[in-house]
């Protein structure tokens, strides 16, 4: 079970981890930068070389903040949260292959334990929102755990078509199975549209990100935190966001396939920076919906949509296997 | 070996989350204790060999089924009062039936296992995802329509339930 030949891949564990950390860091400027660019202001260019170390001084002040616990609060959750959701999401790295031998854990079930890490991430924002007893953050929390149940199904559904294609629930089998053929966002274009917004949804980015609408809720579910566990919350959200275009390019643009004149891996980190470029693009186009806006859009739209996308690939998946 | 370790330490945690849950008072805390038991199972079926159904456990129960409590305890905001209450619930004599019950299949189990008749263990292995999708499509095909049926009563329900109050709010919105 835990034998010798495995120590490669466990080896992989830290920089991984710390590859996705420091991602995620770099991503703050960077979102920054690009929304500063597309929306034709300057955006953070003090700090280092246009103002790349910006992220770095963020981190540095959020770490020699005042740590604060609301009194009135539920202490346990308060401090546990933050930590269940930067836990999850790094857990989910665990079966994200980046190529086919740079993967932690090889597994049958790799996508239903992306799903079940995302699922877990929702207690992290719920008890945020439960534990500060404040009637924002409890409103928040609620959005949030409405919304992440809800866009959940359609995340979980949406990838039915993918996984019916290539026969396995195995993220390496899902990418092999586009190496003949067309990439995946091709025959699951309706997949990939809808995997997108459930996943913009689950991770609370700003179209949807209804459970932290400033303008209405101050900041929402993490009204009450400071210092670095805010920074932790905020790094979880950024992590999600590198998970999800890692997930989006695997199932749906062949992973780290590619001519061969540059390694795989380059081919996946080139593609996955395209994808998140587009995330930040959607955050700086689009203007965030009404709240029931978005329930009726998934349940009335998106939940039809995908059953018809499941039964449309699987006629197609009986009548040329057989 | 580490397998047969890690089944004990994940039955222990099962219990315990299990034993708190009940007796907590706070019904956030005693949730997500009840968390803590679900994911201590799924450990337990991934050690028995089947990560798939490992794997639906967190989603569906602790991922989906539990949320929606914790949701519903969060909207009904339960304060001080409500663990009072709890605490007053949580007498003695309240622990007398169940402790009987659990004793007897406590009997059962001990039974069980005294006559030897516990083998199925032996051949445990690995059962992929696919081996179950087969198995509920062909052995279980009618249990899994059954259970379609009733999942598809209980959303027309639930609507039903609904649809008074949705009534309601439309005529609200028309005269205001």
């Amino acid at each position: 079970m835990f034998g010798i030949e495995d120590f490669w891949s466990y080896a992989l564990i830290l920089p991984v981890a710390l590859g996705v950390l420091l991602g995620a860091l770099v991503l703050v400027w960077w979102e920054r930068r690009l929304l500063g660019w597309w929306q034709d202001r300057l955006g953070p260019n003090r700090v280092g070389w246009f103002g790349s170390l910006q992220a770095l001084a963020d981190l540095i002040k959020l770490l020699t903040k005042d740590d604060w616990l609301p009194p009135f609060g539920d202490r346990v959750f308060f401090i546990l949260a933050p930590v269940i959701v930067t836990a999850a999401m790094l857990l989910a790295f665990v079966v994200v292959p980046f190529t086919p031998v740079l993967v932690i854990v090889e597994s049958n079930i790799a996508l239903l334990w992306f799903l079940a890490m995302s699922a877990m991430a929702v207690y992290g924002v719920l008890l945020g929102g439960l534990s500060s007893n404040n009637k924002y953050a409890l409103l928040g929390g609620l959005r949030a755990a409405a919304q992440m149940v809800t866009y959940e199904v359609f995340l979980a559904l949406s990838i039915l078509g993918v996984v019916m294609l290539s026969g396995s629930f195995s993220l390496i089998d899902i990418v092999e199975n586009q190496r003949d053929g067309f990439w995946h966002f091709i025959p699951q274009a309706v997949g990939l549209v809808i995997f997108v917004i459930a996943g913009l949804a689950e991770t609370h980015r700003l179209p949807f990100d209804l459970p932290e609408a400033e303008h209405e809720l101050t900041a929402g579910f993490h009204t009450e935190y400071s210092g670095m566990k805010f920074g932790l919350i905020m790094a979880a959200e950024y992590v999600a966001l590198i998970l999800l275009c890692c997930l989006i390019v695997i199932l749906f643009f062949g992973g780290w396939l590619g001519p061969s004149f540059l390694p795989p891996v380059v081919w996946f980190g080139v593609k996955v920076v395209i994808v998140i470029n587009f995330f930040i693009l959607l955050r700086a186009a689009i203007p965030r919906p009404r709240y029931d806006q978005l329930m009726s859009l998934g349940w009335k739209i998106l939940l039809p949509l995908t059953l018809l996308n499941i039964l449309a690939t699987g006629a197609w998946v009986l009548a040329t296997q057989g | 070996m580490t397998a047969l370790i890690l089944f004990y330490v994940a039955g222990f945690v099962t219990l315990a989350a299990a034993i708190l849950a009940i007796t907590r008072t706070n019904a956030s805390h005693a949730l997500i204790y009840v968390v803590v038991a679900l994911l201590a199972i799924a450990v337990i079926f991934f050690l028995l060999g089947s990560p798939f159904a490992a794997a639906l456990q967190i989603v569906v129960y602790a991922g989906a089924i539990v949320v929606l409590f914790l949701f519903v305890v969060m909207m009904l905001n339960l304060g001080k009062s409500s663990v009072d209450r709890e605490r007053a619930l949580l007498t003695r004599g309240i622990w007398t039936v169940p402790s009987l019950l659990a004793l007897v299949l406590f009997a059962v189990v001990l039974f069980a296992l005294v006559s030897g008749d516990h083998e199925a263990g032996a051949e445990a292995r690995m059962i992929e995802p696919k081996e179950v999708g087969i198995a509920l499509y062909t052995k279980y095909v009618l249990a899994v329509e059954l259970a379609g049926v009733l999942l598809l009563a209980a959303l027309v329900g639930a609507y039903h339930l609904g649809r008074r109050y949705l009534a309601d709010r439309r005529e609200e919105e028309k005269t205001s």
